[in-house]
């Protein structure tokens, strides 16, 4: 890896941090009825699937799992030079009345987590929606805020956070690279 | 971006579309049926000539996607009054549509449109020349069911003269890996028609080679110059029935079918027709046609600023 490339979370990082996340959410939310969590396509939704096992544990309960694809809610679709790849949503509960935590990797300028929230409203009325992120990276243009946060990690704008997980990349990892900051991410 | 004939699209483009197509489905499983994604956008349809199917799909595909849509048909309109189709055109493009989906009798009425118009231009079937959203949803429902069209044989039968369907579906069939063959009385074969590659076959005696037998409709309304003897005689040598389809082929036609005439009552509503498959595939891949063309900036100019007093 070369000088413009920095690891800031290695694989136990991000194993302990997840497993932090779960238990936060478990403790946050001692309700009956145990909450659902949606991961955000792509990695959102692998980090997802491995909050799901240990938060059924720590509940003693099922946790539904789901996946979302904001590509349809983005706020750029008139502006991109090309028309996003579109992959299908699955959520296979019901969604109203249920507390959903939404799952993504970083956490930017929000864009991408207002697409969620309205995504998951053509589903149904949730009681509660949070946010659990890997990694919140700052630079807000809207006023959302996570609930669970694995890493707060100061960047500048002109850097470039990359997660990758061993599902797609073979890896656990988090980057920073001295990129030039792709608008909208 | 326009969607004047399927020769417009190589492999890669056709699946890209089918691809977006499928994922379009599960918005149809949601609780509210729709997305935002076209918002503000506006979808013309400029209709010329009959048609259930065509138009309710694009309209309903614009409308899940949040564009608006202005629906105009030549019945009722100032084309009755004498309004030619280029006026027609110049007129309900001072409104900036985004999209126009044109479907018209005349051979090239598309393309014309699109020399008229900064707004994408879809061909929904124009005379006997091409219908590339019929092609592009066919592909779809034939992927859905077999996984992939290569090395597939496909029966093109009946009246492929009159049939914009055949055109748009030959290319298409082929560009997907299968091997087309188009059948049908010598009258109702256009002469050269090899030259898109099928083969051609005037009798169904081969039939069961194939793996897919997609009949067209008989167009009564295009008979004029009786190519055939008569219905029941075509029905006597070309209708696809029972007899002639066995369990293993696939059946498939662009609809409205002529049961009795190119099919048998019984075989429309057997399970090896997809006929309901190709008219549901059509809304899903009218989205993605419009969510292909449409997403991205604006070919037009923007409006000046309105003057507030």
């Amino acid at each position: 890896m070369d000088s413009q490339h920095k690891v800031v979370l290695r694989e136990r990082d991000i194993h302990n941090a997840l497993l932090r996340i779960a238990h936060e959410i478990a403790e946050r939310n001692p309700d009956r009825q145990a909450p659902a969590l949606v991961g955000i396509h792509r990695r959102g939704s692998f980090l997802a699937e491995r909050l799901q096992p240990w938060l059924a544990e720590l509940v003693s309960d099922d946790v539904p799992l789901g996946d979302l694809d904001i590509a349809l809610y983005r706020d750029d679709v008139a502006t991109r030079a090309d028309a996003p790849v579109v992959h299908a949503s699955h959520i296979d509960f019901e969604v109203t009345a249920r507390t959903i935590v939404i799952v993504d990797d970083v956490l930017y300028t929000g864009r991408t987590v207002r697409a969620a929230i309205d995504a998951l409203f053509d589903y149904g009325r949730p009681e509660r929606v949070q946010l659990a992120v890997l990694v919140d990276r700052g630079h807000r243009e809207l006023p959302i805020r996570p609930d669970y946060v694995g890493k707060n990690l100061p960047t500048s704008k002109a850097e470039h956070v990359h997660v990758h997980v061993h599902e797609l990349d073979g890896i656990d990892e988090v980057v920073i690279a001295a990129a030039p900051a792709v608008v909208g991410a | 971006m326009n969607l004047l004939s399927i020769d417009d699209l190589d492999r890669e483009a056709i699946e890209r579309i089918t691809d977006h197509a499928a994922r379009f489905a599960e918005v149809s499983d949601r609780e509210i049926k729709k997305v935002p994604t076209l918002r503000g956008r506006m979808v013309l349809n400029l209709f010329y000539e009959a048609s259930t199917r065509t138009r309710g799909s694009f309209e309903l595909a614009a409308k899940r996607l949040s564009a608006d849509v202005v629906n105009f048909a030549a019945d009722g309109s100032s084309v009755e009054k004498g309004e030619s189709l280029k006026d027609t055109v110049l007129t309900l493009n001072a409104n900036k549509p985004d999209a126009i989906v044109v479907r018209a009798p005349w051979v090239g009425t598309a393309e014309l449109v699109s020399g008229w118009t900064d707004a994408a231009v879809i061909n929904a079937g124009d005379g006997k020349h091409e219908h590339p959203t019929q092609a592009l949803l066919d592909v779809y429902t034939l992927k859905r069911r077999l996984g992939k069209l290569d090395g597939l044989g496909i029966w093109i039968v009946g009246d492929v003269a009159h049939s914009r369907v055949a055109r748009s579906n030959i290319v298409a069939f082929q560009r997907m890996g299968a091997h087309v063959t188009v059948c049908g009385p010598p009258t109702l074969i256009p002469r050269g028609i090899e030259a898109l590659g099928c083969d051609v076959r005037f009798t169904l005696d081969e039939v069961a080679g194939a793996d897919v037998v997609y009949a067209l409709r008989m167009q009564h309304e295009r008979m004029a110059d009786a190519p055939v003897p008569s219905l029941r005689e075509y029905a006597a040598c070309y209708q696809i029935n029972e007899r002639r389809l066995t369990a293993r082929q696939i059946l498939m036609h662009p609809g409205p079918v002529n049961r009795g005439v190119e099919l048998s009552g019984g075989i429309v509503d057997s399970p090896q027709a997809l006929i309901t498959a190709q008219v549901q595939a059509g809304l899903v891949v009218r989205m993605a046609v419009l969510y292909t063309l449409l997403s991205g900036p604006r070919a037009q100019a923007p409006l000046p600023e309105p003057q507030l007093a």
